[in-house]
């Protein structure tokens, strides 16, 4: 091969570099869009949407100040009952869909088959088709409150995580669980002690496709929790814009970018995870 | 030794299934009250006339035929097909091409991947607040709003969900070029094909699930969309017909089901269940439609 050929291919991969440079650098904007707004007056966010705060557009930290209380609901309620219902919903589908994948992958009888395809089905129900009736029934069942939705995300969510767990668990050698039978381990420790280290980079990866779900979801929590009382990140920006005749677009973009910072944060932490989970979960409907 | 092994298999078996209600009780519960109960009396209700659920009166198929006779559900499932379809071509292109760049090893190709992910982590509400501030930002100067025309609506909503979606499908495009073969593509580099014949004849077949995935993703996320559509227009702008109704130009589908449920008509709620029932129909249709034909095409290859 000549050098003629491999320079012209590096030319061309520095050409495509710098135009991924310029596509990266126009993606980010939005995001750093947000991050001059709420830093900017009111009245200007609207008229100089693209303009760095200075002089008399700038607002300090007033916005940040403002939002805290904006809406008349204090704004760290609703990231603390996001975290909450976020945290036990994922903690909940964890623990009960991989024990109900375990079962199901093992035993297999007609009946767990059944429930494997009922699972395969929800994932194509679209939530529109239940909203109405679940949040009734939840309702009744009084499972309104950040400590109880978990359940609702269980019943709703169970589908892809035990698609996912059980597609794992038929990957592992039944052998192992064979050797802990026979060193007189029962079912419950078997799975415990021996399956649930096996199925760890699965958790991790359902961990996370469910806590970007539970955390981004507006609908179904608007349905079932009392909004005056609970509200959730989502719920309280949609709020903000909905019920408010004139928003304040500086503290409202405050809010916003104080919401998404620990998302960022959490992303480039865990990105490798993250970027797994989603490939992994990219089976789903 | 074979037998043995058997048995023992299925003494574990009988072990195991003593404790099902441990196992399987908890997601049986929970399953039945978020999805298989709710589903049933989804169907069931689709049938009735009622406000509350108590009051549920049988009516038959006079739901469905409201639906297919209400302008504003035709108006927006053809608006959602519009979306889906355009949606789907645009993110997919767009979406490979950054893919099968990063692939070539390009300096910097990690940085770019975490950025055009960045946005998906980012919930549709928060979304499409965002960029009704930039899309206003930019027609405000020209004395408009995102608000007032439907094309701008739509095709805000087409960059919003660009901006989101082609990073998560090109993680999908990158992991199905990451398992061609290398010795296929270096035995076409050796028969003297260019870069753009096996790109198109060895590359492309070679990822034709991760197409299958992406598109299947694509055109059911296109009409399931519901957060980004609400955050971004709501519907506006409104049209009223000469009939009377009411038509909001942005509308799709499933904030159509969401505005018929939750209305002030108090006659509307099983129509709206009807409304949820026939999406159903369409969006589990559309994804096993569109598997199916990808699958042929992936045998055939």
């Amino acid at each position: 091969m000549s050098k003629n050929t491999i320079s012209a291919a590096n030319r061309h991969k520095t050409i495509l570099s710098v135009i991924l440079a310029v596509v990266s650098i126009v993606y980010v904007l939005p995001v750093l869009a947000v991050v001059i707004n709420s830093f900017k007056q009111n009245t200007f966010v609207k008229t100089d949407t693209f303009a760095i705060p200075t002089g008399e557009m700038s607002a300090g930290f007033d916005n940040f100040i403002k939002g805290m209380t904006f809406g008349n609901y204090p704004f760290m309620k609703s990231v603390m009952y996001s975290v909450v219902i976020t945290l036990l919903s994922t903690f909940l589908i964890l623990l009960c869909t991989s024990m109900a994948a375990w079962y199901i992958a093992r035993v297999d009888s007609v009946f767990c088959r059944a429930i494997y395809f009922l699972c395969v089905f929800s994932m194509v129900v679209p939530f529109q088709m239940v909203m109405f009736t679940l949040s009734k029934t939840a309702d009744k069942l009084r499972l309104n409150t950040p400590w109880t939705i978990p359940v609702v995300y269980l019943g709703f969510g169970a589908g892809l995580a035990i698609f996912m767990f059980v597609g794992f668990v038929k990957a592992i050698p039944l052998e192992i669980e064979e050797a802990a039978s026979i060193d007189g381990c029962g079912p419950v420790r078997t799975f415990f002690t021996v399956v649930v280290p096996m199925l760890k980079p699965t958790m991790v990866s359902v961990g996370i496709l469910e806590i970007m779900w539970v955390w981004n979801d507006y609908l179904l929590p608007v349905l079932v929790l009392d909004i005056n009382e609970y509200r959730t990140i989502p719920i309280h920006i949609q709020y903000l814009k909905g019920s408010y005749g004139t928003v304040d677009l500086g503290a409202t973009m405050a809010l916003i970018l104080m919401s998404i910072i620990p998302v960022i944060i959490f992303y480039l932490a865990c990105q490798k995870h993250i970027i797994k989970g989603v490939a992994a979960g990219a089976v789903k409907g | 030794m074979k037998n043995k092994k058997n048995t023992n298999s299925n003494s574990i078996k009988k072990a195991t299934r003593r404790w099902g209600f441990l196992f399987l009780g908890p997601v049986l519960i929970a399953f039945t009250i978020g999805f298989i109960w709710p589903f049933i009396q989804g169907i069931w209700l689709s049938m009735c006339q009622f406000r509350l659920i108590s009051d549920a009166k049988f009516i038959g198929f006079d739901n469905y035929v409201k639906v297919f006779q209400d302008a504003s559900f035709r108006h927006a499932f053809w608006y959602t097909a519009m979306f889906a379809i355009v949606s789907l071509v645009i993110i997919n292109v767009l979406a490979f091409m950054v893919a099968y760049i990063l692939t070539l090893e390009i300096k910097g190709s990690n940085l770019f991947r975490t950025v055009f992910f960045m946005p998906n982590l980012i919930g549709g509400i928060v979304l499409g607040y965002i960029w009704s501030m930039i899309f206003d930002g930019i027609l405000g100067r020209y004395q408009t709003s995102i608000l007032l025309e439907s094309k701008y609506g739509f095709w805000g909503l087409i960059i919003l969900m660009c901006w989101q979606q082609i990073g998560y499908m090109m993680i999908i495009y990158i992991a199905g070029l990451q398992n061609v073969p290398g010795d296929i593509l270096e035995a076409a580099r050796i028969d003297g094909a260019t870069s753009m014949q096996t790109l198109f004849k060895v590359t492309i077949p070679n990822v034709m699930s991760s197409f299958t995935i992406c598109m299947f993703l694509s055109l059911t996320n296109g009409f399931k969309l519901f957060d980004q559509n609400l955050a971004l227009t709501g519907g506006q702008p409104f049209v009223i017909q000469v009939g009377g109704t009411t038509i909001k130009t942005t509308e799709m589908l499933a904030l159509n089901i969401y505005n018929t449920f939750y209305s002030s008509n108090t006659t509307s709620q099983g129509v709206a269940q009807a409304k949820a029932v026939v999406f159903f129909v369409l969006v589990a249709g559309l994804g096993l439609l569109q598997l199916g034909y990808t699958r042929k095409k992936e045998v055939q290859q």
